[in-house]
């Protein structure tokens, strides 16, 4: 399959901009909500059970010359291969249950904004301890820290998606 | 390892791993957090941000469930720098847009579907955090 580049699956054809639709339309469907709300919930349950929640004990098993906690290990270990397991047997259906088909990032090239992202991303990590999960479920206890990091982090996303379509403004593209 | 809590460490594991192929199987998607919170910038259709908006909303609840109940949250960090949260947040939205995905998006679901460029990017950010951590805490001590 020939790729322009990454995440730019053209999920839906090019059209004039939709009207506004309500929740439990066609265009909208309740179900795709509701089963976002039930799945996301359990993420979040995951992160704090996890102990994602706690930059400090992220932090314990970035910094190799500390005191460190090995848990992450056991966290993306679980939670991989139970991935794997499960999209082994979720992939092979004709498409998933609540969409028409299955939109998953269709590039295998290696290139410099995915590294440089990572990159940035991995400072950002490595200075704070929050990834973008645990930083925006830490706001469920108002956690004072989130109250900064998530808004600079929606900003530096908006940041980088104006950037990105100035610099290429024909392409259609996921965030 | 004193701190090492590997029963709550592979139990909430393997839920955010059920998350992910739940998403999956309900809506065919990666469960990738950035590209969830950078898609509810515009252009984004009313749809496009319902659903993400519904899974954040999850997020927060999951999460506020689990204080609820079993907690305590966290103790707050004795005044971590403002400017380096700040800093920290745009770096990692910024970054996170750019690679297309996080910890979620590329070191979960996209190592799952063993994907290079997943692999490529965890092994990136993972090398870069642990490398930041170590000149944040250990020679710059901004924290």
């Amino acid at each position: 399959m020939s790729c322009v580049g990454p995440s730019r699956t053209v999920a839906h054809p090019p059209a004039e901009a939709p009207a506004p639709a309500a929740i439990g339309t066609d265009a909208m469907p309740l179900r795709v909500v509701l089963a976002a709300l039930l799945v996301g919930s359990l993420f979040g349950l995951g992160l704090a059970w996890a102990g994602m929640i706690n930059p400090l004990k992220v932090l314990a098993f970035l910094d190799l010359a500390g005191a460190w906690d090995g848990s992450l290990v056991f966290v993306l270990g679980a939670a991989v291969l139970l991935s794997a397991l499960g999209y082994r047997i979720v992939l092979r259906r004709a498409r998933p249950l609540l969409e028409d088909r299955f939109q998953v990032p269709s590039g295998d090239r290696i290139d410099a904004p995915l590294l440089l992202g990572a990159a940035l991303f991995g400072v950002g990590w490595g200075i704070a301890g929050y990834c973008p999960g645990p930083a925006i479920s830490s706001l469920a206890y108002l956690n004072p820290e989130a109250l900064w990091f998530v808004p600079s982090l929606l900003v530096g996303a908006g940041l980088r998606r104006v950037l990105a379509r100035r610099a290429e403004p024909d392409v259609e593209r996921t965030a | 390892m004193s701190a090492l809590t590997p029963g709550s460490a592979l139990g909430g594991g393997l839920l955010i791993g059920l998350s992910a192929v739940l998403w999956m199987g309900f809506a065919g998607r990666i469960a990738g957090i950035s590209g969830m919170a950078a898609g509810l910038w515009p252009p984004a259709t009313t749809a496009e941000r319902a659903w993400r908006c519904a899974f954040l909303a999850g997020l927060i609840a999951g999460t506020g469930i689990w204080v609820f109940v079993w907690g305590p949250a966290p103790a707050a960090r004795p005044s971590f720098p403002t400017w380096l949260l700040v800093l920290s947040g745009l770096l990692v939205g910024f970054g996170t847009s750019m690679s297309h995905g996080c910890t979620s998006g590329h070191g979960v679901c996209g190592i799952a579907r063993l994907s290079r460029r997943s692999f490529a990017a965890t092994g990136t950010f993972l090398g870069v955090a642990m490398l930041t951590t170590y000149l944040v805490r250990h020679v710059l001590r901004w924290a």
